[in-house]
């Protein structure tokens, strides 16, 4: 192959995305102009689990979540159960663990508003190929002020969550080893509880508007970027739908269980990451069925697929209507990422009621310590899937050895696989325009990749894409403003 | 009348800067009443098309394409403002700066416990940037005309410093908005 791609015309679109960095596309075409390779490049590095040795280990919970600002409790949460496994806390109490919980859930409304009404409504609501100056927030907020208004809303309530139990918007501190460090008061649960109603009917109507899009366009969209795969999601150990803790299930394209109900402390004997020369983010595999096979898509579409039902009257039934579409086997549409998306904002927001309601969140016992511990793992079900932190800590308390597998890279041969299917279905033997980038885009937007946290986060992701000839020659260039 | 043009960027970091902007809630729809946005994540625009009187950016100076990013900011805006700890200080990326980065590096990619690694690579393409030896402050690559620290600086001292600007009045922050996390 590789001769080919020498011979090749290169195409570059730089930068794709940004996370906490850039992405970037190449893509090699043959002399037909057919598409030979098609690659989503993640250009950054930071060197987290080298720097964070010899630090001590309870401040993993606040140093490590500053990898990502827009899910930080997601890292502040893995990092501390990991904690938890360390100072032998094996149950928390149940202030502690339901008030990580909505913290948690916070996260995910705030997340998920985030990433749909700010991000993707603008390709949703004008078209892939819409005018640019359109196809933005603004434009949204212009065009459809009702609906931003909502998604700025959802967010700044899930937001608000996250600093009645974490005590900060951004990286805060709320969750420590073995539980947490304040609890919910009777004022701070009023407030929410007087506004639950009206952000469950924006919840309600932000699943009918992933669901009516959905099936409005299905025919482009169910092969749009679309393959079939793996999937693979923490689950309760009833089947149920849990983004705090579960098992770790891993199913085939077809639904059956290729792994299931594993102690996620054993995930080293079940995963592995496989490292390309091409990114610095790594590719992660089933380690049974090996990196050429093994390889999954994690996040909602995974965990929709992945669960067996949800444990909330609502998000329940819209489950039920996902699942119908395929006929109750798993739905591997890229685009439907959006639809099971808004079921678990509905998920959240059902959750987050019951537990305002629920009394314990005014407890005063907030932390359990154990037996003491040399190794800690946590995972979680972070916004954009599986979120894997391990650490090992001496016994001065220093962190020896930390591996973080974090949900975006899960999803990175998914990504390049949705990029190689936009590219040839869309790309080959055609010439370049600005709707071919966005549809690039679009594809990779549907992952909610956390590497785009930054660009994508604010709905824009520059793009320039150059052609060349076999000699290197400039045919065509295009810059998308 | 035109309205004042503002551009931000995010250099290496987490982007929770930029989250905090967003932070402002509602007050977005009057920011936006208040400035045009030239290049920044919020809109598609890559290049610079005019001058803008403020620039924001979060994040510090990691690899190649950073510095560039950087200067190409100072170039075309008035006011420069390095938002957060990361563009300040280095935040939390700096903490690789007593380290060689081959270790870094080899740590991530060779001795991790889930790392499947046979023939030893470490990523290094003509598609991905070159890493800088260590982590830079943004003034130590161009000259800052304010640094608002914090991880992240909130919505409101974000808020405050902006419409002061904005409005030609000296920046004053309160006791209360200054914090270094």
């Amino acid at each position: 192959m590789s001769s080919t791609i020498d011979d090749s015309k290169r195409i570059i679109i730089n930068p794709v995305t940004r996370i906490e960095g850039h992405g970037k596309v190449s893509l090699y075409l043959d002399d037909n102009n057919k598409v030979v390779q098609a690659r989503f490049h993640i250009i950054e590095f930071r060197g987290f689990e080298r720097f964070i040795k010899g630090r001590p280990y309870w401040e993993m919970p606040v140093a490590v979540q500053r990898l990502c600002g827009i899910c930080p409790v997601s890292h502040h949460l893995a990092a501390a159960k990991a904690m938890d496994m360390v100072v032998g806390a094996d149950t928390l109490t149940p202030t502690a663990e339901k008030m990580r919980r909505l913290m948690h859930y916070g996260q995910i409304l705030q997340s998920h508003s985030l990433h749909f009404f700010h991000l993707c409504s603008p390709d949703l609501l004008f078209g892939f190929d819409a005018d640019p100056e359109i196809r933005n927030v603004i434009g949204v907020a212009k065009k459809h002020p009702e609906l931003a208004v909502q998604g700025v809303m959802m967010r700044k309530y899930g937001q608000e969550l996250i600093k009645a139990t974490a005590g900060k918007k951004i990286h805060g501190t709320g969750a420590i080893p073995g539980g947490i460090n304040k609890n919910l008061s009777i004022e701070e649960r009023d407030t929410f509880l007087k506004e639950i109603d009206k952000i469950t009917g924006w919840a309600r109507s932000a699943v009918k508007i992933a669901r009516d899009y959905t099936m409005e366009h299905l025919e482009e969209l169910k092969d749009f970027g679309s393959f079939e795969s793996n999937h693979t999601s923490l689950v309760r150990e009833d089947g149920a739908m849990d983004l705090y803790h579960g098992r770790l299930r891993s199913i085939d394209a077809d639904g059956n269980k290729i792994i299931d109900d594993i102690d996620y402390t054993n995930y080293l004997d079940y995963i592995a990451e496989e490292v390309r020369d091409w990114s610095y983010m790594k590719f992660p595999f089933i380690k049974s069925l090996g990196p050429e096979k093994g390889w999954y898509r994690v996040g909602p579409l995974a965990r929709v697929n992945a669960c067996d039902f949800i444990d909330t009257p609502e998000a329940e039934e819209a489950r039920k209507v996902f699942m119908s579409l395929t006929k109750g086997k798993p739905n591997n549409i890229t685009m439907a990422y959006h639809w099971a998306r808004m079921i678990e904002i509905l998920h959240a927001v059902e959750k987050i009621k019951d537990l305002l309601n629920d009394a314990d969140l005014q407890g005063n016992d907030l932390v359990v310590i154990g037996e003491r511990r040399e190794e800690g793992i946590g995972l979680i079900e972070a916004p954009r899937g599986t979120l894997f932190h391990h650490y090992r800590v001496n016994e001065d308390d220093q962190v020896v050895m930390a591996n973080l597998i974090v949900s975006t890279t899960n999803n990175n041969e998914p990504m390049n696989r949705a990029v190689q299917g936009v590219a040839r279905d869309h790309l080959s033997g055609k010439e370049i325009t600005e709707g071919l980038l966005n549809s690039i885009e679009v594809a990779i937007r549907a992952y909610d990749p956390c590497l785009s946290c930054a660009t994508h986060a604010m709905g824009k992701m520059p793009l320039v894409v150059e052609l060349f000839d076999s000699y290197n020659n400039l045919i065509d260039r295009k810059v998308k403003n | 009348m035109d309205k004042p043009k503002i551009a931000t960027a995010a250099l290496t970091g987490c982007f929770g800067c930029h989250m905090s902007i967003l932070d402002i809630d509602d007050r977005i729809l009057k920011l936006i009443e208040l400035v045009d946005f030239n290049k920044s994540p919020i809109n598609d625009i890559k290049e610079f098309t005019t001058r803008c009187r403020i620039g924001i950016v979060e994040g510090a100076c990691a690899t190649e394409e950073n510095v560039e990013v950087l200067k190409d900011f100072r170039k075309h805006c008035d006011t420069l403002i390095a938002l957060g700890d990361c563009a300040v200080m280095g935040g939390i990326n700096a903490m690789r700066n007593t380290i060689p980065l081959k270790e870094c590096l080899e740590e991530a990619y060779l001795n991790g416990p889930s790392v499947y690694n046979p023939e030893k690579k470490i990523p290094g393409d003509r598609e991905i940037p070159l890493l800088l030896d260590r982590v830079y402050t943004c003034s130590e690559v161009v000259k800052i005309d304010f640094k608002l620290p914090g991880c992240p600086p909130s919505a409101d001292t974000i808020w405050t410093a902006l419409v002061a600007l904005l409005e030609n009045r000296p920046l004053e922050l309160p006791y209360e908005l200054i914090k270094y996390d």
